[in-house]
């Protein structure tokens, strides 16, 4: 029993189900982080939670209280939408303990609780300002305090950063982490970026179709991908899927792989499980980061295993060069150094670190190594 | 060549913006011409207009005919002038106004927030109330009236005029309200705001433009009104019926000047709001709710 509990909710409008089952529970002080891509219910889960939207079947509770069908100023829960939401007709001020004020807080203690948060958040020099006054930064930052002042057991995040532009959005991250290590208290955070998922969460649900793929930490999700789908959508670039086939070399089970030239390579598996699949087709899943320059190649991995391929494209990005190569008849991405010494249209070392490989079933798409 | 084009351009704008000058100032010229005669002739002695031209200022000013028709012009069989009248049509007006302006902004705000089974069909027929003829409901809206006790006096002109305005005032505040975002409204409930609470602190503060909209519209229509108040006046007849009755009777000489005079009286109230409200048309109230 988790500090929130969401558990077997389902959601319908109509005949048509957009949540099947859905089973989380958060602990207290976790930061736990939705992301999907559109239309994944990742938002309506996130308004279930806040009473926004009614539970068609199944639980949710706040420190034990089951909130079916509680209002939601009732629940001890603030928001910050993508919008913010602000009042327009209310100054910063106003804005903050409009909140408070509703729920019968008296002036004083209103004011107390406005002058510490808006001193947590920098604010102060701005309570007095409406918010047609304020810029995205600024306003994002009110947003937030008028969630904080309501000192709420959970917060909810609705995409609050989508409307910044790309440095804010990296600094306001920033500030959010901070903020929660700092308070240490239980958030839950929608967004489609897979990136402020990895870099805030202590947990994250991916979800896709109405279904969570797969609920873990950062790591998890990221290294041991339970299924195709949060594979290709957790990192960027996303991870290579080349199509492979498993044969026993000596006793040992290797990924045979086509180069760019057509001729068969085989890369040996560190997973001793895949020797049951001797024979079969699977999918071999590899990171950029771990298809690399030999030099650049992880030195604590006991399984680097060197193929020559024609470069097709490279593409410099400052602190990396991205390489695009053939291998198994699909485009695939290698990162490297920036000043490796690769030119596209040439013959290339490149370094596979075998032990990040991921493999998948072809057919149900689920991991079945590591 | 870049230049030679930005010359060119410059010049035909002159061009151009000359004669929309010249268009709106004619324009100007044509809708305020009937009103320079009409002021003009109410502050001249009857004998001038009478032995003269209508477009020449006055020789002797005078307020006279001003005078008499606020105050002792014969109106119907009685000579009080149009003062009781102008204040009947005060009586209606503000009320109607007022009544017919709030439930379409209720109406409007439950539409779009408060979503319901059924609700677009609701607002298609509030819409329909807009197209319906006065003359059609004269004798059933006669007969309601006088079922509840409500004929020949102003509620009943008041609860008329709420009943044929609540359809317009409803269609302001809907479209208005559907492009206000509903986060804000979640974001209120949230905070513990009720269904009211949410109206009158969130929703009404941000409705000045189209609350200036529905009065300006609401006024001048109740206020000109000529059917229903020569059907349901009563002895309380407004001002519409009234400067009907000093300018149509038929007996005695013909005091344009008075006439003048009282047309401009019937006038001036919805004069009053364009000029007083106008302004506000244009002031952006909904800056800065969301991202800008």
């Amino acid at each position: 029993m988790g500090f929130l509990d969401i558990s077997n909710v389902t959601k319908s409008y109509g005949n048509i189900e957009v949540l099947h089952h859905v089973d989380i529970a958060v602990d207290e002080g976790e930061f736990l982080v939705l992301v999907g891509p559109s239309g994944c219910g990742k938002s309506t889960l996130l308004n279930m939670i806040a009473g926004l939207e009614d539970i068609t079947s199944g639980g949710i509770s706040i420190k034990g209280r089951v909130m079916n069908g509680v209002h939601p100023s009732k629940r001890n829960i603030a928001m910050v939408f993508q919008s913010y939401a602000l009042y327009p007709n209310m100054t910063v001020g106003q804005n903050m303990t409009f909140g408070l004020e509703m729920h019968g807080v008296a002036k004083p203690e209103r004011d107390k609780a406005l002058a510490d948060v808006a001193k947590l958040l920098q604010i102060e020099q701005l309570l007095d300002r409406k918010p047609g006054q304020l810029s995205g930064g600024q306003r994002q930052r009110v947003a937030m305090g008028r969630a904080l002042v309501r000192e709420p057991d959970v917060f909810l995040f609705d995409e609050p950063l989508s409307n910044l532009d790309a440095k804010l959005r990296v600094d306001m991250r920033t500030e959010i982490k901070k903020l929660h290590e700092k308070l240490k208290t239980t958030i839950v955070y929608v967004t489609h970026d897979q990136i402020e998922a990895m870099t805030l969460s202590t947990r994250i649900a991916v979800m896709n179709d109405g279904y969570v793929q797969q609920l873990g930490t950062p790591k998890e999700i990221y290294d041991t991908p339970s299924n195709l789908f949060v594979a290709t959508f957790m990192g960027s670039p996303a991870m290579n899927i080349l199509p492979a086939k498993v044969s026993m070399i000596e006793g040992v089970p290797h990924a045979e792989i086509t180069n760019g030239a057509g001729q068969t390579a085989s890369l040996r598996f560190s997973q001793a499980n895949m020797a049951d699949w001797a024979g079969k087709e699977v999918l071999l899943g590899i990171r950029p980061e771990a298809l690399t320059d030999p030099e650049g190649a992880d030195r604590k991995s006991r399984n680097i295993v060197t193929l020559q391929n024609a470069v097709d494209v490279i593409e410099p990005a400052g602190a990396d060069t991205f390489v695009t190569t053939t291998l198994g008849d699909v485009a695939v991405i290698a990162r490297m150094r920036a000043d490796s010494d690769v030119a596209s249209g040439q013959m290339f070392d490149f370094a596979v670190n075998m032990e990040k490989a991921v493999v998948f079933n072809p057919k149900t798409e689920k991991r079945i190594a590591p | 060549m870049a230049a030679a084009t930005q010359d060119t351009a410059v010049s035909s704008g002159k061009i151009t913006r000359v004669f929309i000058y010249l268009v709106l100032l004619l324009s100007a010229l044509f809708y305020l011409l009937p009103f320079f005669v009409m002021v003009v002739n109410s502050l001249k002695p009857l004998d001038e207009i009478t032995g003269g031209n209508m477009m020449a200022l006055p020789q002797t000013w005078t307020i006279e005919p001003w005078l008499k028709a606020w105050s002792t012009a014969q109106i119907g069989v009685e000579a009080t002038g149009l003062k009781p009248y102008f204040l009947n049509s005060i009586l209606m007006v503000v009320p109607a106004v007022v009544i017919s302006t709030g439930l379409g902004a209720l109406n409007g705000y439950v539409l779009t927030k408060w979503r319901f089974r059924g609700d677009t069909i609701l607002f298609g027929l509030l819409l329909f109330s807009c197209f319906i003829p006065f003359q059609i409901v004269l004798i059933p809206m006669a007969t309601i009236l006088g079922k509840i006790g409500l004929a020949g006096s102003i509620p009943g002109l008041v609860l008329v005029h709420v009943v044929y305005g609540v359809g317009f005032t409803t269609l302001y505040y809907r479209n208005y309200y559907a492009s206000f975002p509903n986060e804000l409204v979640r974001a209120a409930m949230i905070d513990g705001a009720g269904f009211f609470r949410i109206f009158w602190r969130i929703m009404l503060p941000v409705s000045g433009p189209i609350t200036v909209v529905s009065v300006i519209w609401q006024f001048t229509n109740v206020w000109n009104d000529f059917l229903f108040g020569a059907s349901f006046g009563g002895q309380t007849q407004p001002m519409t019926v009234a400067l009907n009755n000093l300018v149509q009777s038929s007996t005695g000489v013909k005091e344009y000047n008075v006439h003048f005079a009282g047309a401009i009286l019937a006038a001036l109230p919805t004069l009053l709001v364009y000029i007083v409200a106008g302004r506000y048309f244009v002031r952006g109230l909904m800056a800065g709710s969301v991202k800008g």
